[in-house]
């Protein structure tokens, strides 16, 4: 007597597939907290190297601050994906995720979960902090949403590099330079966005980079479903 | 070790002609343009080289979904004959843009959106060579391949949009965005004899390079196993 599982079944056997590889992810690094205490000191760092490096008075603040702010984002984000890739295919975890009856893609969405959540948390530090140093007061619904937007399209394409990356010689290295070029319109429109948004324009006129995000994330997560498969099998 | 085909030698001769032909069109019959002079001549080899450039990346995107597809190794090769080609010929034609551009916008380089993409779109290239530099098995440096082909191919356009809005709200200062000052001019019939003759020598030019270029990468690939089982 054959079991049928119906499609709702499926689904969330899937579901279920995701949020356990998420849920590891969270739990080990909850445990050693090494991957958040790296990316959080080195995105204070580069936030503190910019206060040097421009010399920003009052009114050059607030349009080079969303720069800064993705600038910041955009490599403590690399320094994430690389660590949480390397982990894997370090202690061997990815032959045994690869072993399990799941989905492959279920693996790619997993790790794409974690890595938001961790971005995230970064950037949920990174921002009250940026707020008292440069006395901007960051906390705008606008901005927030560029935030989101533009960290899930940055984390989906390179969740994908990363797992490329990560079984390539020059492991570390590679990630940023296969990334770097591919993601600029995320970094374009989330700093024309968040610019926006911070120069209290309406959402109107920012709604082009609002698109933009959306259109790249929708168009990214689907490529990378598509093609993790092919990235992760021996 | 195949011998050259007799096509292949006919489009070697045929290349070099039209090029010989499409240089005296270009620097002789058409006529000089009013406003820019003799500079303007560069335009026809620039556009042409250009064109071949988008051919590559075409070509390149297509033998990546073929390899994801196939899994046949002979795409991989096509793909990156594709890459190399558009490579060299993305570069001539920056810096045959770039020459063009001292004189008129009096300045070497300008942050414009073609260019921008231009330039993105080497770097691209650039590391798409390096990922396959870092790959020793041939198998996972084809598929690697394809996948960064296919999102490096993807990312370009989305790319091109972004930037072209950016420049609509940042202006370039030096050298604006209207037509004229782009080096837009009206072609008088002789000229666009030249300019459609030097698109039509370089996409020959393409296919040959191609060929030869595809050639190669079959002769490398016999020369592995070859060595492969030498060693065994």
């Amino acid at each position: 007597m054959a079991e049928k599982t119906s499609l709702l079944d499926k689904i969330g056997s899937y579901l279920k597939a995701i949020f356990a590889i998420a849920w590891k992810d969270l739990a080990a690094e909850l445990r050693s907290r090494e991957l958040l205490s790296a990316m959080l000191v080195f995105a204070l760092l580069v936030i503190l190297i910019f206060n040097f490096a421009l010399k920003l008075d009052a009114k050059t603040r607030i349009a080079a601050t969303s720069g800064i702010l993705w600038v910041t984002f955009t490599f403590a984000g690399t320094l994430g994906l690389n660590r949480s890739m390397a982990v894997e295919k370090d202690r061997g975890c990815l032959d045994g995720l690869l072993l399990a009856p799941v989905d492959r893609s279920s693996i790619y969405f997993g790790k794409v979960l974690s890595n938001i959540f961790f971005m995230f948390i970064v950037e949920a530090i990174v921002l009250p902090v940026y707020s008292v140093l440069y006395n901007i007061n960051l906390f705008n619904s606008g901005l927030l949403l560029v935030i989101f937007l533009g960290s899930v399209g940055y984390i989906a394409i390179g969740t994908l590099l990363a797992a490329m990356a990560v079984q390539t010689r020059t492991r570390d290295v590679m990630l940023p330079i296969l990334l770097f070029p591919v993601v600029i319109p995320v970094v374009v429109a989330a700093v024309e966005a968040s610019s926006g948004f911070l120069q209290g324009l309406a959402l109107s006129e920012v709604s082009y980079w609002i698109n933009l995000l959306f259109v790249y994330d929708l168009v990214f997560i689907a490529i990378a479903f598509m093609v993790f498969d092919y990235v992760v099998e021996e | 070790m195949k011998k050259k085909p007799i096509a292949l030698l006919i489009l070697d001769i045929v290349s070099l002609v039209l090029l010989g032909i499409a240089a005296y069109l270009a620097l002789s019959y058409a006529p000089m343009e009013a406003t820019m002079g003799n500079v303007q001549r560069v335009f026809y080899f620039h556009v042409a080289n250009a064109w071949v450039g988008m051919l590559g990346f075409l070509a390149a995107g297509v033998a990546g979904i073929a390899y994801l597809k196939t899994a046949k190794p002979k795409w991989d090769i096509v793909e990156v004959a594709a890459v190399e080609i558009s490579l060299v010929f993305f570069f001539i034609a920056i810096v045959l843009g770039s020459i063009w551009a001292r004189p008129v916008w009096n300045t070497w380089w300008t942050w414009e959106p073609r260019l921008t993409t231009a330039a993105i779109t080497e770097m691209i290239y650039l590391a798409y060579f390096m990922l396959r530099g870092g790959i020793e098995d041939p198998n996972r440096r084809a598929r690697f391949s394809a996948v960064y082909t296919l999102v490096g191919a993807v990312s370009v356009p989305i790319t091109f949009m972004a930037i072209r809005f950016f420049r609509t709200i940042h202006p370039v200062v030096i050298g604006s965005e209207s037509a004229q000052a782009q080096g837009g001019f009206n072609m008088s019939p002789d000229m666009k004899v030249a300019f459609f003759f030097a698109l039509f020598t370089f996409t020959v030019i393409f296919a040959d390079l191609f060929w030869h270029r595809i050639r190669l990468g079959n002769l490398q690939n016999k020369v592995e196993e070859l060595k492969l089982k030498v060693m065994e």
